[in-house]
């Protein structure tokens, strides 16, 4: 399945990217990590610390654990700092 | 109730001036807003980064959550973003209630919840170079008395 894949703050600037399309049979978030971390040493460091990390499935937060059935956008990103 | 995700400035004063007119239940009106501060004394402006398809429904599911749990008669969030320098506004948050105590808690509510839970980051630019604001344990430690 194809899914958008966005990044922000820290995480955009690491990997050099604010999105991209990736072709993938990952099962779960985790999964999807563990792919990206093996294509190369920025994503690696990007992803090395998930408690530095939270995730939005379709615009909504989710857990590194979750399926990735159906979904078409993954965001990853670090806490927010709004307000 | 009104949400709104802007890079321009807004009017603090003709926002509330409206607040609640009108309406013959509403006892309390409780505003909040954010400012952006200088700790270190060398910082030139805080950049920030949202996530545009995000932070709207974000903040209207937060609103929702505070128009449940306590009696609101309006609610007003609007949230900056983009670069803004010392001194100038981020957010506002406005409560209007038939008490008090009800419009003091859902602000307080709305606030520890846009600060953790709505897609923002927070980069200070200094005369130093960049950074990313980190979230405070305290921040997220905030949302467990809710």
């Amino acid at each position: 399945m194809m899914v958008d894949v966005l990044y922000f703050a820290w995480v955009r600037e690491r990997i050099g990217l604010p999105r991209e399309q990736i072709e993938t049979q990952a099962a779960t978030v985790n999964d999807l990590v563990a792919e990206l971390r093996a294509r190369e040493p920025r994503y690696e460091a990007a992803f090395a610390d998930l408690t530095a990390l939270r995730v939005a499935l379709d615009q909504e937060l989710a857990t590194f654990d979750s399926p990735l059935a159906d979904v078409r956008e993954v965001a990853f990103f670090p806490p927010m700092t709004g307000g | 109730m009104k949400v709104s995700v802007q890079p321009e400035p807004f009017d603090l004063g003709a926002e509330l001036a409206g607040f609640g007119a009108g309406r013959s239940d509403v006892g309390a009106v409780v505003s909040f807003t954010g400012v952006v501060r200088d700790d270190s004394g060398a910082m030139e402006a805080l950049e920030l980064e949202h996530y545009p398809g995000m932070t709207q429904r974000a903040i209207a599911q937060i609103v929702d959550q505070a128009v449940t749990r306590w009696d609101l008669a309006d609610v007003i969030v609007i949230h900056r973003h983009g670069r803004l320098g010392i001194g100038e506004q981020i957010m506002m948050v406005a409560t209007a209630a038939r008490h008090r105590a009800a419009a003091f808690e859902a602000a307080e509510f709305l606030m520890d919840y846009l600060k953790s839970r709505a897609p923002f980051w927070k980069k200070e630019h200094g005369r130093d170079g960049t950074s990313w604001v980190v979230a405070k344990d305290e921040d997220e430690d905030a949302l467990k008395r809710w």
